[in-house]
């Protein structure tokens, strides 16, 4: 296994995990940009846009990149959240130079009028989707409590309203300064001839040029808030509590995935012995969420709407006894074990590496083994995870319920 | 595509399979028991399910407690759950701890303490998971095409019903383990790094023992046509499709598979181009194969805004039947890429292996080989696939919606 990274002369930084042992390779184009990066009138751009990126470019029609993507046997996809936007595709090694050709080319789509209008209507759908799914909107409802004004309140698909009324121009106009070289990163892991990588990269980006794309980071404040929202058809009752966590770009965040594994995994953790073992709720989870410069400490619970309210106060509860029943050295331990052999499991595939690494390197700016990345768990003292735990009792938050009329 | 399964029966008639996978460090394994809701009580839906639970609160030497932190603290992986012939327990984990976590599959299976205390807590439990599905209308439409399309027996689903799960005893569950969890047509498969010799000596010494009653499986399954609609007020009808197809264990299973691929499988299929890039109708539209011992289905989904259902369902159908004005060469070529690199990229996982072994042995009663597979879907041509469509069209068709309003759908009769 071996770390290569190399900056073009355009700015694009190429990386690479190589392990010529693999079976195959993964590439992926990690893009800068997500919903935060867009205006409030623009919200979904980055999402549309990812949409439109398989839509042909100008040698390639769309049905011809899909069946190129096709045609190489890959396992290929996209993904747009908050803060980067991200396209890859698995291959045989032997197909890696047409695979980087295509993917390379897709990053510079011809974004045509009539294909902008059906995917319109494709995005549309997808929205009204997540709609009708629990839990129905309580994530995007809390992100707007608790972001307010900040960038991260905004929604990655946007709105059914924003979405409408987008027009092509102004997506040709944030692809140009968003899907510049200089905000790009090209991942590849697995089997990966790097030479050959980074000369097809040269050649096929020769023309790309950077434009210094900016992300405005700013730290949130916090308040208290709780909204209730009503969905006629649900028939459970979900709540979504946000409150302050460490950011991706923090060490605390390793202690603070630790105490979301122990307060709040689907098994084994203090809300599962309490409420999920025994049937009085359907989930209880805590978990965290991070992000550039700021992050989330999350809990929710799905439950019959009758059991709701005294569901709620016993998590309540349990996040509050920092002082009163600490962590034990047990429940550390196994919280280790839990999280880094799911880490070790998950890398056998290069694709699950791929992200790894590609998330690490965006956002900040670094490589770690999967080695690295166990001792930091590995390091993490008792004494840390109960101070994170006793700070939880007196926790900023924003709760939102989502259930059916009362 | 180095490739080396090895077969072995315990004394009891436990099938053991094993497939080295050296480069990995971990190692998986999958535990299929012919225990599935098709041996449930008519009165007692759920049931499988239900004992299973019961199983994991408490076996052999552990509490429930301490089944759940020795897997935790061993870094296990797991899974389980219940279909219509099976009862199956998944587990990775890195390869050193392989004796230990099989220690705590075993008395999962054979020495489950079914603790009467616990009993409301699994029943409540598994009643919570009942009624969430009212919220996912997507799962909710395929439990009743399942439900419609294979009959009272074949038709279940693993989540059981609410008078069934209400009536279960302890005395249940304890009936259902004795009669189903046995070592007859029981499969244990395991893939990834480990070495087979020492592997049948633990095999043998956790399983070798187990006694239980002779398998008695079904004799034939057979799709039920129909068309049903579920109101729900929600944005999207979600459409779940089936018509006959050839099953698993078809000698021409692959050439149905590889029409269901030209429909389905990548970004170019059929579907995928007609239904969604094409006229936008759909996020999401696919189609699967699926089969039931003797009887094959395809089985559809799409999910589109009331107002566009009708025209989804019409070009879905429609796009289905365009398989018989024949293949191009070039969406055979696609498939057969396909194939290949998942061929190659099966090798990456420990548990995607094992649990395909164990489903090809309960299905074939061997393991074909990556090397075998390939030659099979590399004889494919045009022609094969039309002329497989030709004799197998699509027929008996079932149409479940979840949404707003029914849709007319005539080919439900045909």
């Amino acid at each position: 296994m071996q770390f290569r990274s190399e900056k073009l002369s355009n700015g694009l930084e190429v990386i690479a995990e190589v392990n010529p042992e693999a079976f195959s390779l993964s590439l992926g184009y990690f893009v800068k940009t997500g919903s935060r990066d867009e205006t409030p009138e623009m919200a979904g751009v980055s999402h549309f846009l990812e949409h439109m990126m398989f839509k042909g470019t100008a040698r390639r029609t769309a049905e011809d990149v899909n069946q190129e993507l096709d045609d190489l046997g890959s396992q290929s996809n996209a993904y747009t959240s908050e803060e980067q936007t991200v396209y890859y595709m698995s291959v045989l090694p032997e197909f890696q130079h047409a695979a980087l050709d295509l993917l390379s080319d897709m990053m510079r789509p011809a974004l045509r009028d009539e294909d902008f209008q059906t995917e319109r209507q494709v995005i549309l759908e997808e929205i009204a989707m997540y709609d009708d799914q629990p839990p129905y909107g309580a994530m995007e409802r809390a992100a707007e409590a608790y972001f307010r004004d900040h960038p991260l309140a905004r929604r990655v698909l946007g709105t059914r309203d924003t979405v409408s009324v987008l027009d092509p121009e102004a997506m040709r106009a944030y692809h140009q300064a968003r899907y510049a070289p200089d905000n790009l990163t090209l991942v590849a892991a697995g089997a990966v001839d790097f030479e050959q990588l980074l000369k097809s990269a040269e050649a096929m980006t020769a023309q790309w040029k950077p434009s210094q794309a900016k992300r405005q980071l700013v730290v949130p404040t916090y308040c208290n808030d709780s909204v209730a929202m009503v969905h006629p058809p649900a028939t459970q009752q979900y709540t979504l509590q946000y409150s302050p966590g460490p950011s991706y770009c923090d060490d605390a965040r390793y202690i603070a995935r630790i105490l979301g594994t122990i307060l709040g995994d689907d098994s084994g953790s203090r809300l599962f012995w309490e409420l999920v073992d025994t049937g009085m709720a359907e989930t209880a989870a805590t978990f965290t969420q991070e992000f550039q410069e700021c992050g989330l400490f999350c809990t929710f619970l799905a439950c019959a709407p009758e059991q709701d309210e005294e569901n709620w106060n016993i998590i309540q509860e349990i996040l509050s006894q920092g002082k009163d029943v600490p962590i034990t050295a047990l429940e550390l331990e196994l919280a280790k074990n839990k999280i880094c052999s799911g880490m070790i499991l998950g890398s056998e595939r290069p694709s699950n590496r791929l992200f790894s690494i590609g998330n690490a390197w965006t956002i900040r700016r670094k490589y770690e083994t999967i080695q690295d990345a166990s001792e930091h768990y590995r390091q993490v003292t008792l004494e840390s995870v109960q101070s994170a735990f006793e700070a939880l009792a007196d926790r900023t938050s924003v709760t939102v319920s989502v259930g059916p009329e009362s | 595509m180095q490739q080396k399964v090895f077969e072995h029966r315990l004394s009891n008639g436990m099938v053991v399979l094993g497939e080295p996978m050296p480069w990995l460090e971990s190692v998986a394994f999958s535990l299929l028991l012919p225990a599935g809701t098709q041996n449930e009580p008519k009165q007692r839906l759920g049931l499988a399910g239900m004992t299973l639970e019961m199983c994991q609160r408490g076996a052999g030497p552990y509490s429930s407690r301490d089944i759940v932190e020795r897997l935790d603290f061993l870094g296990v992986d797991r899974s389980s759950n219940v279909t219509t012939f099976h009862t199956t327990m998944s587990m990775a984990a890195m390869s050193r701890v392989l004796e230990p976590t099989l220690e705590v599959a075993a008395a999962i299976v054979l020495e489950p303490h079914f603790p009467e205390d616990e009993l409301d807590e699994a029943r409540q439990s598994a009643l919570l998971e009942l009624a969430s599905i009212d919220d996912d209308p997507a799962q909710k439409c395929f439990k009743e095409l399942k439900r419609m399309r294979f009959g009272e027996v074949f038709g279940r689903s693993s989540l059981g019903s609410e008078s069934g799960l209400t009536e279960t005893t302890l005395e249940d569950c304890k009936q259902f383990h004795r009669n189903h969890y046995t070592p007859d047509r029981t499969i244990l498969s395991l893939a990834g790094n480990f070495d087979w010799d020492r592997f049948l000596v633990i095999a043998e010494r956790l399983f070798g023992g187990w006694k239980g009653p002779a398998y008695v499986g079904p004799t034939s399954v057979a799709s039920i046509p129909g068309n049903s609609h579920l109101k729900h007020d929600s944005q999207q009808t979600h459409i779940a499709l089936a018509y006959d197809s050839v099953p698993y264990n078809h000698p021409e299973y692959y050439q149905g598979r590889g029409l269901v691929g030209i429909l389905s499988d990548g970004m170019s299929s059929r579907l995928f181009a007609e239904v969604r890039e094409k006229r936008g109708l759909v996020y999401s539209v696919s189609a699967s194969a699926h089969s039931l011992h003797n009887c094959g289905s395809v089985l559809c989904y799409a999910g589109t805004t009331a107002p566009r259902a009708q025209e989804t369902l019409d070009v879905t159908v429609q796009t289905i039947r365009s398989l018989g004005n024949g293949i191009d060469p070039n969406e055979l070529k696609r498939l057969k890429a396909r194939v290949r690199t998942s061929l190659v990229m099966e090798q990456e996982s420990s548990s995607s292996r094992s649990s395909q072994m164990a489903h090809d042995w309960a299905y074939l009663g061997r393991v074909p080989s990556r090397k075998e597979l390939l030659q099979t879907i590399e004889a494919l041509t045009c022609e094969s696939l039309l002329n497989h469509y030709k004799n197998h069209p699509p027929g008996r068709w079932s149409l479940v919606t979840i949404g707003p309003d029914p849709l007319e759908f005539t080919d439900a009769v045909s």
